[in-house]
């Protein structure tokens, strides 16, 4: 209970000392460079001037904080990758050899390229059905919000529900686990699923589908909504098919809203580890880059050297979608 | 119009049931199991709970070393149930033939061994040889398990296990780590939507760009950064301070895209009529901006909130995984290994994780919804 009452109390201090900057500082701008009570050529000097600095005192905090946590690591991660494991000498691209030439890389590598394929197609392929479907019948919203809660549970909640779904009893004791109970009722073999090389990606990502899908599905459902109705009536007036309006009518309008849930959730499928240290810490032939670079942190006392490369690499492979995002940005400021 | 009955209504009607019960289930499983007594949990599927099935089950009897000698036989023997609930319909001890006796009858096994199973579930196995082994001798029998709920899970993760504790702790790393980012965001959003400056389109980009930045750059400079903090103030690196400040900062772009997106969307002649009125920027700010940006703060404070509380990476890092400051998501990723076959416990705590989030889900899903639209929609 102290603990919570301090925990508010820093917020409280938190916000208040954030306030006092930004009133303070504001207060302070205008005892400077007054912009009433003084001549009016001096005024006219004073206020400019306030207006070039006042924008830089309501950054302020921000860019602080910016670019301590996110702007400074990224070049120090850069610059760590090329040192020993201690950061203290200056190795070359050693950790990047070892990493190449490391069989837990390359299969961590080859995991998370399965990963990018399969978890952003399959979440915007549901999500986009989902939409569709739930856009045609009256109980589509209590549906669409059953479907998207899966969002509001961490990756660890969401493991250990899926971990107790694979659960796996020895031979001839009865199966707890709704997947082995499923699999036998329909005469298969109970399996240790999760052991199953190959097949335990796969079901790791089941994971991360069934929470990503209610994403998809809601950002999709509103484009759906804003396509014009006069299209959809057209093409059906011409005699196309439900199926012909869906693919040739919709989608092609929706494009841009498909490549974002997809870009979006291909960031996140890059960052994956919670699911991954929680059901397998990357046996059975499952490690990912992310799960991977936060071992090495820590692995033997921990190598900064190698963890920092592989966290470069995963920086490189979210470049592109960087740059994409950026120059979309600019292009919608331009058009406003 | 299309007729509401017609097979393609019905197809998407029926689709749609089957998806949303394969999205719920799997919680619905979680939660059920959790509630109900911890013997049935492990002995029987949570899709049985409500039934007083006949179950067809597997007990071991007392380890062989508990054997007894009387009148030249061995004798291990004891009771099925702890609680006398339950009575035993058949029973055997071959796992191809599990309810060959009826309770009462005497079963002969190899080399005359005997086994005899009663309506109230005790047992006695008895051989002229004693027996030997590691573990006790399986013994197979059908019963009747009415369906029992319980909150004892729920009392003992509570007491027992340290949730109680990580409760707390998640609350203290939650709240102000969603408060303290929003006003940061805020004035920074107003800054780069009404005010003029050079280098303002550069700083958008680059908000932008952070959006994707993987957490990943960012958590060894940060751990070396915090150790030798904690050195030269000679405080301890992982403190509840350095782990608001860090979502802080990890929030922040997201944050400030957000209120930007909201807030440069705002009409134009309000603030140009305030400023006619002779307000400054930071009471424009104060009066009109903050009033009307609350639709954009609730959707980050949401997002925020859902991020911090879920967080496990940013915990592990930077707050460590001591017993007096480890987060929820920590302990339950403990659990997962350490308590890994015990589903009472693992379901209760997943459950009380997972409950907060999802009462914030359900009562703010509209602000929650908003906010995603305006950072992805717009996007496209």
């Amino acid at each position: 209970m102290t603990q919570l009452l301090q925990a508010f109390l820093f917020m409280t201090v938190g916000v208040g000392l954030c306030a006092a900057y930004f009133w303070g500082a504001n207060f302070l701008l205008d005892r400077i460079y007054p912009g009433r009570g003084v001549p009016a050529d001096v005024a006219a000097v004073n206020l400019t001037r306030s207006a070039i600095i006042r924008p830089w005192l309501f950054l302020g905090p921000a860019l602080l904080l910016l670019g301590l946590y996110l702007i400074y690591p990224v070049f120090y991660s850069l610059y760590l990758s090329f040192m020993d494991r201690n950061g203290t000498n200056y190795v070359g691209v050693s950790n990047y050899l070892w990493m190449f030439n490391d069989s837990e890389f390359r299969e961590s590598f080859l995991n998370n390229l399965l990963w990018l394929f399969v978890v952003p197609s399959m979440s915007t392929i549901f999500g986009l059905v989902i939409a569709t479907m739930t856009d045609r019948i009256w109980w589509g919203n209590i549906a669409k919000s059953l479907i998207f809660m899966p969002m509001a549970i961490s990756f660890v909640g969401a493991s250990v529900i899926w971990k107790f779904i694979y659960d796996y009893r020895g031979e001839g004791e009865q199966q707890i686990g709704l997947l082995n109970a499923v699999v036998q009722a329909f005469g298969g073999t109970a399996e240790a699923w999760i052991t199953l090389p190959f097949w335990n990606s796969l079901f790791l990502m089941a994971i991360l589908i069934w929470i990503q899908t209610g994403f998809a599905m809601v950002i999709l459902s509103a484009a759906l909504r804003g396509i014009s109705e006069e299209t959809i009536e057209a093409a059906v007036i011409d005699g196309a098919s439900p199926i012909q309006v869906f693919f040739k009518i919709m989608i092609p309008q929706i494009w841009g809203t498909i490549a974002v849930v997809w870009t979006t959730i291909t960031i996140l499928v890059l960052k994956v580890f919670d699911i991954v240290l929680a059901m397998t810490n990357g046996q059975w032939d499952t490690q990912v880059l992310a799960n991977m670079m936060f071992d090495w942190m820590f692995r033997g006392g921990g190598d900064f050297g190698r963890g920092a490369a592989i966290a470069v690499f995963i920086m490189i492979l979210v470049i592109p979608i960087m740059i994409w995002n950026i120059r979309n940005a600019n292009a919608e400021m331009e058009g406003r | 119009m299309r007729s509401a009955f017609s097979p393609l209504t019905i197809a998407v009607n029926v689709t749609v049931l089957l998806l949303v019960i394969l999205w719920t289930i799997p919680t619905a499983g979680l939660f059920i199991s959790s509630i109900r007594d911890k013997d049935q949990l492990a002995r029987s599927g949570w899709w049985t709970s409500l039934a007083t099935s006949k179950q067809q089950l597997i007990a071991r009897s007392d380890n062989p070393d508990l054997q007894t000698e009387r009148d030249g036989a061995y004798i291990l023997e004891g009771k099925l149930f702890d609680d006398a609930e339950g009575n035993v319909s058949a029973f055997g001890w071959r796992s191809q033939e599990p309810s060959t006796f009826k309770p009462g009858e005497l079963a002969e096994m190899k080399d005359g061994k005997t086994l005899i199973v009663e309506t109230d579930g005790s047992y006695r196995f008895s051989s002229p040889e004693p027996w030997t082994g590691k573990r006790g001798k399986r013994l197979f029998y059908t019963t009747n398990v009415p369906p029992r709920f319980t909150l004892d899970n729920y009392r003992e993760v509570l007491n027992s296990e340290g949730i109680g504790k990580s409760f707390i702790n998640t609350l203290t790393v939650t709240i102000p780590a969603t408060i303290i980012p929003i006003l940061i965001a805020a004035f920074a959003a107003y800054a780069l939507s009404w005010m003029q400056f050079p280098g303002r389109a550069l700083l958008i980009a680059v908000v932008v760009g952070l959006l994707v930045v993987p957490l990943q750059m960012s958590l060894i400079p940060l751990l070396k950064f915090y150790n030798s903090i904690g050195t030269i103030l000679g405080v301890p690196a992982k403190t509840y301070v350095g782990i608001w400040l860090a979502h802080t900062g990890f929030g922040l772009p997201l944050a400030i895209y957000l209120l930007r997106n909201y807030i440069s969307g705002l009409p134009r002649e309000i603030m140009e009529s305030a400023r006619v009125d002779g307000a400054t920027d930071f009471d424009i700010f104060r009066k009109i901006i903050l009033p009307l940006s609350f639709p954009a703060l609730a959707s980050f404070s949401i997002f925020q909130f859902l991020w911090v509380w879920n967080d496990l990476l940013v915990a592990t890092v930077f707050l460590g995984n001591s017993e007096e400051q480890l987060v929820l998501t920590g302990r339950l990723r403990e659990m997962l290994g350490s308590r890994g076959g015990n589903w009472e416990i693992l379901t209760a705590s997943a459950f009380i994780t997972i409950i907060v989030p999802i009462i914030v889900f359900f009562s703010l899903q509209r602000y929650l919804v908003r906010g995603l639209l305006a950072g992805s929609v717009k996007g496209g």
